[in-house]
């Protein structure tokens, strides 16, 4: 080791100034370990970051209109959508040439569909017209505008290139509006008319039931978890097998066991015939509406709840309720002033995830909860596998994910992310 | 809280009172089933106080007295409800006497502190009974499913004959259907396609990067890791809009311009889809088993002459196994009861088998589903005690001495 004493540094084996060898060190450490981590992150990255940046897009994403009708786009530009005067005839000849052109390389019906979630019945007047334009020689035929609306009188209508011109742009926020159940109008933002009106109501619902299914599971795993943390260890572990089962069985069998005991053909209704208490013409209806969403989620989020509370509850010590006692509180006090408020943590830190869990579920909703007990995610489900309205079904799943997120980040702030137990 | 409380008998005006409401309410839940509530109620009550006047008064001898409850409620029970009646009888037999020498001798008060008040101690026992209520809404529907798998019906409630115990009542043919119909087999062999592929890409990768994770210095550790569990965080229903219209893209890319084969790429989707929503699975366990883990150990191999490698296979890999592999479990567990992401990203190809439950719940609703939950069910009671295992094994490893 030789150690330099005129320039006052301290020099490794190598002859290196000890602080840059320890530098380069670290260098080296953390170069090591972001490699090892790096395989995992760009797959990460690629395999689900990409995806939901890609749906985050598509939720304002609109340039399917512009990409079929540019030259239309273009005319509409100069006319004033406010007007009550149809658009000009270059308006109308420039249409017919994009939607001849559409029409051979069949991208109208795209089009067509696109705009009929704006306003129904555009998509059929697009094949109709793409039928009929086809045969029109666009150089000499014109003028267009008396044409088209021979065609078909909507094209005399100026609601038609009022929802044309205001959805032509690259980029929209029309499928957000929709999402708050409004829609993008050229006299800006206006409510949905009263029977599209459902998304609000279902947003409000998936609060609402998450909350009663949050609380409800407060009010069951309280008392559970109180008794596994008092109870001798060996005891609380044999009690413990009763949670964590349910929670180790697939999501698919504790919702057919549900559908299975809620029918109204089904376990809990024969027993109460049998039993005398509900009539056999007056069986309960359970399922296939709130009721059933409720008791079916609460079941399946219940250890959820449990866990957490039995980590909090175990490390408060009991003699502090003995404490409280001897010192003469009664009971109630006792529970209420001295162990309660440091049971809280666990409380909260059980229904944050049994809220955020539970504002995101999709499977359970479906199958037990009808038309009345679904939630915003079956309507994502709905946008995207049924009625095929991608830009809507994203709009709405971005909503969820932004909440989903703050609240992520309520949980991050209390109990911390890497804190997360996966019971046993 | 293991109090020494000495116990006394209790005045027979106590026993045989709770003894009453005990009779009074058992009658009360017969006799409504027989139409007959008010009748049933008396009838219990004063049945109830008789037999436990005899039994306690009369034979004065605690083994006898409970033999001969037993077969009393045995016959009763058998004479006019049969077979089922009479499975019913000794059950409740048994805890009727139990209870009644419970009272009498004061035995419920011996592990609790002497120092309680009877209203502490009927609070005590009430609460208990709520919990037993919770833990019964908890256990009762994985229960159920089980007994209604071997209906012989096509229902899905229990029938008179199963009830009754009849042979007849039950059948295997659930399950025959599940092993013989083609669209469950093809279902279950995607599942066993699908999961274990992915849990292995997403083991290698996840145990990779845990090591990497939980090295010394590690820069923006925080973001990192928030990142590689963000696919637990989102709800699956955001994940599976996102990957559908991501891995559409990509699928279509590589069916028209690679000409990859269109069902492998359905494959190819769905087991990437899944090893993503593994892995926050694999980390977690994993830098949990890391955290105790010895850095000096690998040192010490270093030092031996052992090139990285042959450390990490020889030292680091066998001690960290237990938490490798039970987050390979749940990561397999994720994949196998997975529905929504494989529904959006996969085609009818790659149904699997809680898909192919799925539908039958929504559509179509076969008794098969409640043979399938059963082996699903007995499949997760053997994923909890392999679980347990490991844990155990991994605290002996770490020189803790198992809970």
């Amino acid at each position: 080791m030789t150690v330099s004493t005129k320039t006052d540094q301290i020099l490794s084996a190598d002859g290196m100034p000890l602080k840059k060898s320890l530098g380069r060190a670290l260098r080296h450490q953390k170069r090591r370990a972001l490699m090892l981590v790096a395989p995992l992150l760009i797959f990460i990255f690629v395999a689900f970051i990409m995806p939901i940046v890609s749906m985050l897009f598509r939720s304002v994403e609109n340039d399917i209109v512009v990409n079929t009708l540019p030259q239309t786009v273009m005319a509409l530009q100069s006319w004033n959508a406010e007007t009550e005067e149809l658009p000009d005839e270059d308006v109308y000849a420039a249409f017919a040439a994009d939607i001849k052109l559409a029409a051979e390389t069949k991208t109208h019906t795209k089009v067509g569909l696109r705009l009929n979630y704006e306003q129904a019945g555009i998509a059929s007047l697009f094949k109709k017209t793409a039928r009929k334009v086809k045969k029109w020689d666009i150089e000499s035929d014109g003028p267009f505008k008396e044409k088209f609306i021979g065609v078909h009188k909507n094209w005399g209508k100026i609601e038609i290139w009022r929802t044309l011109k205001v959805h032509s742009s690259r980029y929209t926020s029309g499928y957000f509006l929709n999402a708050i159940d409004m829609r993008k109008t050229a006299g800006g933002p206006k409510a949905q008319p009263e029977d599209k009106q459902i998304l609000l109501l279902l947003f409000q619902r998936t609060i609402i039931m998450s909350l009663v299914i949050t609380g409800s599971c407060i009010l069951l795993g309280y008392p559970v978890a109180w008794l596994l943390a008092n109870v001798p260890l060996r005891k609380a572990n044999l009690l413990l097998i009763l949670v964590l089962l349910p929670f180790w069985t697939s999501l698919l069998v504790r919702t057919s066991a549900w559908k299975v005991m809620l029918q109204q053909q089904g376990v809990i209704n024969d027993l109460l015939v049998q039993l005398g208490m509900v009539s056999d013409g007056a069986r309960l209806v359970m399922i296939n509406n709130q009721t059933g969403t409720i008791v079916a989620m609460t079941h399946i989020l219940l250890p959820f709840m449990i866990l957490p509370m039995y980590s909090v509850m175990q490390t408060i010590p009991p003699t502090y309720l003995r404490a409280a006692k001897s010192l003469g509180a009664t009971d109630w006090t006792a529970f209420w002033r001295v162990y309660f408020p440091q049971s809280v943590p666990g409380i909260g830190a059980g229904s944050i995830l049994v809220f955020i869990l539970a504002i995101g579920y999709y499977i359970t909703p479906e199958i037990v909860g009808g038309t009345k007990g679904v939630f915003i995610s079956n309507r994502i489900a709905y946008s995207i596998l049924k009625s095929l309205n991608w830009g809507l079904g994203a709009a709405l799943a971005t909503i969820l994910l932004v909440a989903v997120l703050i609240l992520y980040w309520a949980y991050d702030k209390m109990v911390g992310i890497d804190n997360v137990k996966l019971g046993g | 809280m293991s109090a020494l409380t000495v116990i006394s008998r209790k005045p027979l005006s106590f026993v045989l009172s709770s003894m009453a409401i005990l009779g009074a309410l058992a009658g009360l839940l017969v006799g409504m089933g027989l139409k007959f509530a008010i009748l049933g109620l008396i009838f219990g009550a004063v049945l109830s106080v008789g037999l436990s006047f005899v039994a306690i008064c009369l034979l004065d001898n605690e083994k006898r007295s409970r033999w001969g409850l037993l077969a009393f409620w045995l016959v009763l029970g058998f004479f006019f409800f049969g077979l089922a009646g009479g499975l019913v009888g000794i059950l409740w037999g048994w805890f009727f006497g139990w209870f009644v020498f419970w009272l009498f001798e004061g035995r419920y008060r011996a592990r609790l502190h002497p120092y309680l008040t009877s209203r502490q101690v009927l609070w005590h026992f009430t609460f208990r009974v709520i919990c037993g209520a919770i833990f019964t809404y908890l256990i009762t529907p994985i229960l159920v499913v089980m007994p209604l798998s071997f209906n012989a019906q096509d229902f899905f409630t229990f029938t008179p004959e199963m009830l009754q115990f009849d042979p007849a009542g039950y059948s295997l043919k659930h399950y025959r259907d599940f092993f013989n119909n083609n669209e469950w087999q093809r279902s279950f062999k995607n599942s066993l396609i699908i999961a274990p592929i992915s849990t292995i890409i997403s083991v290698s990768l996840g145990t990779l990067a845990a090591i990497g994770l939980s090295q010394r210095h590690v820069p923006f550790k925080r973001l990192i890791m928030a990142l590689l569990i963000s696919p637990m965080i989102v709800p699956l229903i955001i994940s599976a809009t996102g990957m559908f219209f991501f891995y559409a893209t990509v699928g279509n890319f590589l069916e028209n311009s690679l000409g990859v084969d269109k069902n492998f790429v359905g494959y190819i989707k769905v087991i990437l889809a899944h090893s993503v929503l593994g892995i926050p699975f694999v980390i977690i366990t994993v830098t949990a088993t890391l955290v105790g883990f010895d850095n000096s150990l690998t040192q010490a191999a270093a030092n031996m002459g052992a090139d990285p490698v042959t450390t990490f296979f020889r030292v680091q890999m066998p001690l960290i196994l237990p938490g490798v592999i039970s987050g390979g479990l749940f990561a397999f567990i994720t994949s196998f009861d997975e529905v929504v992401v494989i529904m959006f990203v996969g085609s009818a190809s790659q149904k699997t088998l809680p898909w192919q439950m799925f539908i039958g719940l929504r559509e179509q609703i076969s008794p098969t589903i409640l043979a399938v939950a059963t082996i699903l069910v007995v499949l997760s009671i053997m994923l909890l005690t392999t679980l347990e295992l490991l844990r155990r094994r991994s605290e002996k490893l770490r020189g803790l001495s198992p809970a």
